[in-house]
Formats: C-alpha cells, structure tokens, sequence
C-alpha cells in the first residue's frame, strides 16, 4: 500500500532538505521525496496539516527496557509503546536486564519479543563482559551475530582500562562502538547527588564532576591508542564535554550524548520546591548550572552527538523511599522531544535540523542501524513534529509502565504529532489539532 | 485569634486589618530544619524557650500544657541523649508520648519507611519525633503525614534542635548571636549539627568560622557564608564561643586522617589553643564527647565550658518546640 | 469608647486596695504578690509600693504567666499558639498568703489556670485575689477579694485596662467589639 505525505515541511540534513517536500511510501519503504509528488492509483493521500515538520525518525540509543526480569517496571510492548508516543521511531536498550544480554540468547529473545509487541524498532546493546561484572569480555561476536547494535556495561563503569581496552580491540573489530557509563567508582563511593554546594547542604553524600571525567578521559586515550570508537553514555559535566571536544578535534573516535534531564534541571532543584524528590535522582546526577551551560554550548559548537533519554523505569514504590535508598533514574522517552524543542530550538540553542541530526542522523550513525534519512528505498520511518504546539505533560496518561518523572505538569513548547515506523502509523497525538490526518495509530507487528 | 474565653482581656483591638503580624506563630505544622525558618520564628522559639526553662525549676516540673497530646519519638538510629530530651520535654508538657526504636520496629522486617509511618499515623499521633540515618526522611514524611513532623536528625543534613539549643546557651551567656565569633572545629562533613548550626548562625547574624581538614570540609561550603580554614589557631583567634563536633573513630578507618593521634595533634582543642579565644569564650559540644580526640578534658571540663548547660538547655528549647507545634500550621487553621 | 476609670480615679482604688490588704491580713510578714501577666504584674508592683508606704514592709512580688495552664489551649482546631512568657517566682510560695493579682475579672478562667499553676510551686497557706475591675458574666464559682469596680457589661463589650508600664497610659475602657470577636 502507498501513502503519499503531502504539503509537509521536511528537515533531511543527509539529503541537505529543508523545505516543503511530499514524501512517497511503498510499503515499510520511502519510494519518492519530491515537490507535488503526482498522486498515482491506489496512494492514501495524507495532507500534512500545516506547522508540522517531517523527520526523518527519532532513535532514542540509551533505553532500559527492563525486559526480561523486571517487568513490573517495564516491558518491550510498555516501552516501545512509549518511545512511539515520544516521536522515537527505534530504541537502543541496555544490557542490565535479568539475566543480563552477555549472550545470544537473550538478544533473540528481545529481538523476538520486540517483532510481537515493540510499537517501533529494537536495537539491542549487549553486556562488554559476562554478567556485567567487569572480568572478562562476554562473547561479542555471537552477540553481534544475534542482533546487538553496540555494546556496553551501562549502569556500571568498564572498571579496568584493561578491560576497556580489550573491549575497543575487540569490538572494534566489527565496527561496534562500546558505549561507557564513565564514573570511577572509588571517587563516586556511596553518592547520590552532584558533589557541590546543593549536595552538601543536604547532607546528601556527593558524586563529583571528576568521577565522570577521569573515566571519560581514560576511555579517550584508549580509543586513540586502539583505533576504535568509543560512545561517552549521559555525559553530564563540563570537564568531560571538554575532554571529548579536544579528543574530537585530534581525530579520535568518540562521540557523546547527552540526556535531557542535563540539559534542563540542576541540582538546586533538591533543595525544592519538592525536596529530596527521588524523582531527581538519577546517574549521573543533576549537575551545576555551569555544566548545564557548558551543555548548551557544546550543544552549539557540535561536540555533543546525540539527545539520548536514559529512560530508567522504576516503579512508584521503589521511589517511595528516603532519597539514599531510592533507585537510580527516571523515565524520559515521552518528554524529550518536547524538553529538546522548549529548552533548545526555541531559545535558539539549536536549529531544528540540529535537532535532526542530534536525535536521528548521529544515533543511527553511531550505531551502524537503517535510518537518519528519509532517501528513497530507506526504511520509512518518520517522527513528525509541531513547533508550536503547547504539551502539558500528564503522567498518568504515560504509556510507560512507570511513573518516574519530575517533568509531570510541566507545559512545553513543542511536540510529537505522530510517529510512523515501517509506513505505519504508530502514534497519533490526539490532542494536537490535524493530528487524525496521520490515520489512526496501528499495531506495527 | 482565637475566641475570647478567658477573661485575659485583649491589649490590642483584635482582628483589624492595620495590625501587624506578630511572630507568635510558625509557619509551618513540621520542625524540618533550620533552613526553613525565618529569623522571627528562631526568635519565637528561643524567647518561649525562656519561659520553658523556669518550669524546671519548679518543685513539679510539670505543665498541662498539651494534656491530650500524643507524641511519638520514632528513633530509626540510635540516640540516647536527643531521644531522652525530647522524652522529658514532652513529659514536662504532659503529652502522652511514646518511644519507637528501629530494633524493635517491624523496619528490620523490610517494611518501608512510608508503611511504618502510615500504621502509626492510623493510631492518630499528634507529632512525630524523627531520627533517621537518611538524609531528607522528615522531608520525605512530612509530604505523607497529617502529623507534624520534628526533625531529630535526618543522615548528615540537619539537627535543628541541636542549633536551636546551642543558640540559646550563646545567647544566654552573651545576650546576643549577631557579631559574635563562633568557631566550629571537627568533622565538618559528616555533621548534620553543623549544617543546622551554620543555616542558624549565619542567619541571626553571627561571623562563623570553620574549621578541620580539607577531607572532612562539604564541598562547595564557603557559599554559605562562612569562613573555612585548616587551622585551629585562625579560627579560634578572639572567637566567642568555640564548637566541637565529635570525630568518629569511622572517619580515621574511611581515610579521611591517617590516626587519632594525628588529628588531635593538629586539630584537638587544648587550653593552648582555647587561650587565643576572648577571655570569656564558651566551649560547647553536642556529645557525645572524644576526650583526647578532638577535645582535651581541661577543655571539656574548664571554666568555660558551658557541655552540661547545653544539656539542660535542650530540654527548654525542645519544649518550646513541642509547644508551639501543637497548634498545628496556620494555613491548615484559615482553611 | 467610654473611659470608665481615669488615672486619678485608679490610684486612689489602688490605695484602697492596699489598705484593705493591711487590714484583712494584720501584717504583712508572710504575705506575697502575684502578678498574672501582662497587666496583673505592674499592677502589683504598685501595690507593693503602697504597701511600703503603708507599713514601711517590703513585700515579695512574683509573675506568673498562666498560658501554658489555659483550658483552651488544645480545645481550638489548629492555629498559632498564644505566646508563652516567662513566670518569675523568686520566693517559696509555701505557708504564706499569696494576693493574686489581674486587671480584669471575667468568666474566671484565667484565675482557674493561675491558681492551678500557683500550686505546683507549693502549698500557699491562702490564696486572695485582687482585681481593678469585675465585669461579671463568671463561668466558674469564683469571687475576687479586693475589687477596684464591679462594671455591669455585656458579653459584646470588651474592657481594656491600660497601664502606663504596658500602654502609655492609666485608664479602662469599654469597647463594642466586632461581631467576629463577639462570641
């Protein structure tokens, strides 16, 4: 079947498009990107209502789906469900699942579960070493083979540089980036807050900017002395984004991300109105206003590379608890997109074709996945966004099967209309006007 | 104001718009920690404390004043000398008061803090003693309690009965806090009696100076408007009241100071030391005391020394606290 | 707002007072004041004045603040506490004859409290209580020895003794209050 997107405003960096295009789908594939495309037999035409911006599908590369082992907290269908409402067309999900993906088996698993259920595209990352403990390598090539896009300890640092180092060697070897949680775990000890001012008030046990950095800059000097590509998970602070900017200018392959919740909050925030919410208790944690600054700027001079959320689902009751005990990570999926055009693209941090390359062109480049482009015979997955929509963030209708999020009530600037994955329409927002356009959203597998 | 049913005839004309709002009140249902209250409330408090302090005095220490009242001391960490003050300030009270300790509580079971409180609450307690090792608990239960919550020390956040006490013994000494040089020397990190302390001092006006070493200093501090140095001699030199807080012997084993031996050497308060102080400074310590650690015992026990009136004095100030809790918040009285 | 009571007027009820003192108790030797506060406090502290004038005898004068001895004080919902002010009672109060001392004498309550606080400091051989004005309307069985004026009012009336010490001046006064205080 074909569906012809009429009259909307395209932002393609790949295709250097930005402008008003009609865009052809045959199938789960783009046939045709044009102006006044003709309407041929047998093509659903789709008017693009007017203000709505076709991208080309938003991958969101640091997801924790908790899928096997802890599905009173999420699962591929609650997940994916969710990436679909937050305009993300694939996920990439971490290893830290029960049991652990260290193997081929539980990669087929995800894979097979996410075919059944998944809203959009699965990327699984695999364990760098069998159980995550941070010993010896878990066996990367079958993982490959089974469908890992990536590979990464997330949640834990690779504790070792020998460890990192054989794991670039080798990953390397297939074009794999490894992708690190840098923190040194001696410096972070038993934190659970940015180490600073806001943290010592508190009495909260701080992690400091320097955890994060030392590792980020030890994962730089072995990625230079393998050759091969390191990805910088949630990085947080300036003196990392610094390292990575001079890594990135002497030609060393290393790319970051970084998640929203850095971008828009601060550690003041602990301090109230709700004070000591584990809501905002994530790792690495909010940091200073200086690092959300120099966040902005690396935003601007391009040293960061992708917007990745770090959803973290916990359940309500796990976050019930004093502020040490409570897990680590909030929710994100649903929100970025908005967070990314109120705080970035409309205080003019960024462009919207940065925006582009930040949650799409850069993630599936970085991990080597189809999409990033709306070319014809590429997959046609498209994240179609208002500029101007006004989004009130409700948690009780999150698709997610959890609730962590200190974003509930806020009003932003900017959102999904709708999201389509292999032709489907996936998501349509139905409180944005001309949304139904898009179809009603559909079951894709 | 309340309804006139006594024959204490009002001095003032009652309920005009152009009276000034006196601070006879606090604002708040919870106790939480000295960074929530104003100026005018640490003044309430101290002031009522004064009264509260003759009641001790009396041949029967006792007043009616929250007859009725029940007051649950709910100790998640050990506390021997906080937890008893309270227990007499609120017999002194005659409040129906009730002590929780964390080892005969059902929270070595794996109930959560949340259900812990909730069963208490279900048998309608009026105010809540809290001590808790985590950071924020109070904070936490004073979202999800209809009691008022008093903070008796949350982790290594505050202790604001402590300050509040430790106020008061200053200001009864030297009549007043605003200009005078408090010193506090000891494992500043870790001390949730000098968070409470520093939030009280800096806000009544006083010049605070800390001191210890730069591992056991919280990072980013000096914003809040105190000096911070490694020497005793800088910090001690012409203070008025001089504040030790306890070194745990955990600190020397998490390598924060290579021994005790070492740390007194360097930072123990000894008469030497004490000597660069005003002639009439006052030496406190919250207890319980390292004699030879942080602290010699001519110190402790000089002329100066004001360890025991602290004691006494936490009993009048954790009344005025009670007392004046017991009304409840004022947004809850207008609604 | 009828002043009902002048300075002039009120010294000479003091002096009354006091010599009423002296004659009912024979001497002074065990005989104590008590101030409730605010306003009972410098009124006994005048009337120990004009005791010495009278008899040339010192006698002791305490403050007692009846606050945390008040029957209402948990009885209202949720709201401010009344301020608590210290009570000041620099003498053993056992075997002698404690002159309870307040401004205004009302529904009684206020004495209910000072009397049950006088207690606690010890066993008072007697108690008595002087007061400048009676305005009736008792809800408890209690009667004031010494009376500077029994002022027939209504319970929308409101009597303000005003004291030089605490408000500039000496006078009462009766007041219609408001209908939110009226109850």
């Amino acid at each position: 079947m074909k569906r012809l997107l009429k009259g909307g405003h395209l932002i393609d960096p790949l295709q250097g498009i930005d402008a008003v295009r009609d865009v052809l789908l045959d199938g789960d594939r783009v046939a045709a990107v044009g102006l006044d495309l003709p309407v041929g037999k047998d093509v659903e035409v789709i008017a693009v209502p007017s203000g709505c911006i076709l991208c080309p599908g938003f991958v969101d590369m640091h997801v924790h789906l908790r899928e096997p082992g802890q599905e009173h907290k999420e699962t591929i269908a609650t997940g994916t469900a969710a990436a679909a409402a937050g305009g993300f067309t694939g996920v990439a999900c971490m290893p830290n699942t029960q049991p652990v993906n260290d193997g081929a088996s539980v990669t087929r698993a995800i894979l097979e579960r996410a075919a059944l259920e998944g809203a959009v595209r699965v990327y699984p990352i695999g364990a760098v070493s069998k159980g995550m403990k941070g010993e010896s390598l878990a066996e990367i090539a079958e993982l490959r083979a089974a469908g890992c896009v990536a590979v990464s300890d997330d949640g834990m640092p690779v504790p070792t540089a020998l460890l990192m180092r054989r794991a670039l060697e080798y990953a390397g070897m297939f074009n794999m980036p490894v992708i690190d949680h840098c923190e040194d775990p001696s410096l972070k000890g038993e934190g659970v807050a940015h180490d600073g001012y806001i943290a010592a008030m508190l009495g909260l046990r701080g992690i400091p900017a320097t955890a994060e950095s030392i590792m980020v800059e030890r994962d730089i000097a072995l990625a230079e002395m393998t050759g091969s590509a390191v990805h910088i998970a949630h990085l947080s602070t300036r003196q990392a984004l610094r390292a990575v900017w001079a890594a990135k200018a002497r030609g060393v392959r290393v790319t970051c991300e970084v998640a929203p919740h850095h971008f828009v909050l601060t550690d003041e925030r602990l301090a109230g109105p709700i004070s000591y919410d584990t809501n905002l208790k994530m790792n690495p944690p909010l940091r200073e206003q200086a690092d959300v600054d120099a966040i902005l700027r690396g935003f601007t001079a391009g040293t960061i590379d992708a917007i990745a959320t770090d959803h973290a689902p916990h359940q309500t009751d796990e976050k019930h608890v004093e502020f040490d005990r409570a897990p680590f990570g909030i929710i994100g999926l649903e929100t970025a997109v908005s967070l990314t055009l109120d705080r970035l693209v409309h205080t003019g941090v960024i462009t919207l074709r940065r925006m582009v390359q930040l949650m799409s062109v850069n993630p599936c480049r970085i991990l080597n996945v189809p999409g990033g482009t709306l070319r014809p015979e590429r997959p046609a997955d498209i994240t179609i966004i208002a500029l101007s929509a006004k989004v009130t963030v409700d948690l009780s209708k999150s698709r997610s099967r959890s609730r962590n999020s200190p974003f509930g009530g806020w009003t932003l600037k900017g959102g999904v209309v709708a999201t389509i994955v292999g032709g489907k329409t996936v998501y349509v927002n139905d409180e944005i006007p001309g949304a139904a356009a898009f179809g009603a959203a559909v079951a894709r597998a | 104001m309340n309804p006139e049913t006594t024959d204490a005839t009002p001095s003032l004309p009652t309920g005009t718009d152009d009276q000034p709002i006196p601070a006879n009140r606090l604002r708040s249902k919870d106790l939480l920690g000295i960074a929530e209250l104003s100026v005018e409330e640490i003044s309430l408090i101290l002031d009522t404390a004064v009264a509260m302090k003759e009641i001790a005095s009396r041949p029967i220490k006792k007043v009616p004043a929250l007859r009725g009242k029940t007051v649950v001391n709910l100790f998640f960490e050990a506390s021997t000398r906080t937890r008893t003050s309270f227990e007499i300030a609120e017999k002194r009270l005659s409040a129906d008061t009730l002590n929780i300790v964390a080892g005969t509580s059902s929270v070595v079971k794996g109930e959560t803090l949340a259900d812990t409180v909730h069963n208490i609450e279900a048998m309608s307690p009026d105010l809540l003693v809290v001590r808790h090792s985590s950071s924020g608990s109070c904070h936490f239960l004073s979202r999800i309690c209809r009691a008022g919550v008093i903070n008796a020390g949350d982790g290594m956040h505050e202790h604001p009965t402590q300050a509040l006490l430790d106020a008061f013994t200053i200001r009864e000494r030297k009549q007043r806090l605003a200009g005078l040089k408090v010193a506090i020397c000891g494992d500043l990190l870790h001390s949730r009696v000098l968070r409470s302390n520093v939030l009280l001092l800096t806000k009544m006006g006083a010049d605070v100076w800390l001191c210890g070493p730069p591992t056991l200093v919280p990072t980013g501090f000096a914003r809040s408007g105190v000096h911070i140095t490694s020497s005793v001699d800088e910090a001690v030199e012409g203070a008025d009241a001089v504040m030790m807080l306890r070194i745990q012997l955990e600190r020397m084993l998490g390598g924060y100071f290579p021994s005790l031996r070492e740390y007194f050497n360097v930072f123990g308060m000894t008469p030497e030391r004490v000597r660069r102080a005003k002639p009439d400074v006052l030496i406190m310590h919250p207890g319980p005391m390292n004699r030879g650690v942080e602290i010699a015992s001519e110190v402790a026990d000089g002329p100066y020394s004001v360890i025991l009136d602290q004691v006494a004095n936490g009993v009048a100030v954790r009344m005025a606290v009670l007392y004046l809790l017991s009304g409840g918040a004022e947004h809850e009285a207008v609604a | 707002m009828p002043v009902v009571m002048d300075a002039d007027r009120m010294s000479r009820t003091l002096t009354r007072i006091a010599h009423e003192i002296v004659e009912r108790n024979r001497g002074l030797d065990r005989l104590a004041l008590v101030g409730v506060r605010t306003r009972g406090v410098p009124i006994a502290s005048r009337l120990a004045l004009r005791l010495r004038e009278i008899t040339g005898q010192d006698v002791p004068v305490g403050a007692l603040d009846i606050t945390l001895y008040r029957d209402d004080l948990m009885h209202h919902p949720v709201g401010p506490q009344p301020l608590v002010r210290s009570t000041d009672i620099p003498f053993s109060i056992d075997d002698r004859v404690i002159v309870l001392v307040d401004d205004v004498l009302y529904t009684g309550r206020t004495v209910r409290a000072a009397l049950d606080e006088l207690i606690d400091f010890g066993r008072p051989k007697s108690i008595q209580l002087v007061v400048i004005v009676d305005r009736g309307h008792r809800e408890l069985p209690i009667k004031a020895d010494y009376v500077g004026k029994n002022l027939p009012t209504s319970h929308t009336e409101s009597v303000a003794v005003r004291l030089a010490e605490t408000d500039g001046c000496d006078e009462v006064i009766i007041e219609k209050m408001t209908g939110e205080d009226a109850e």
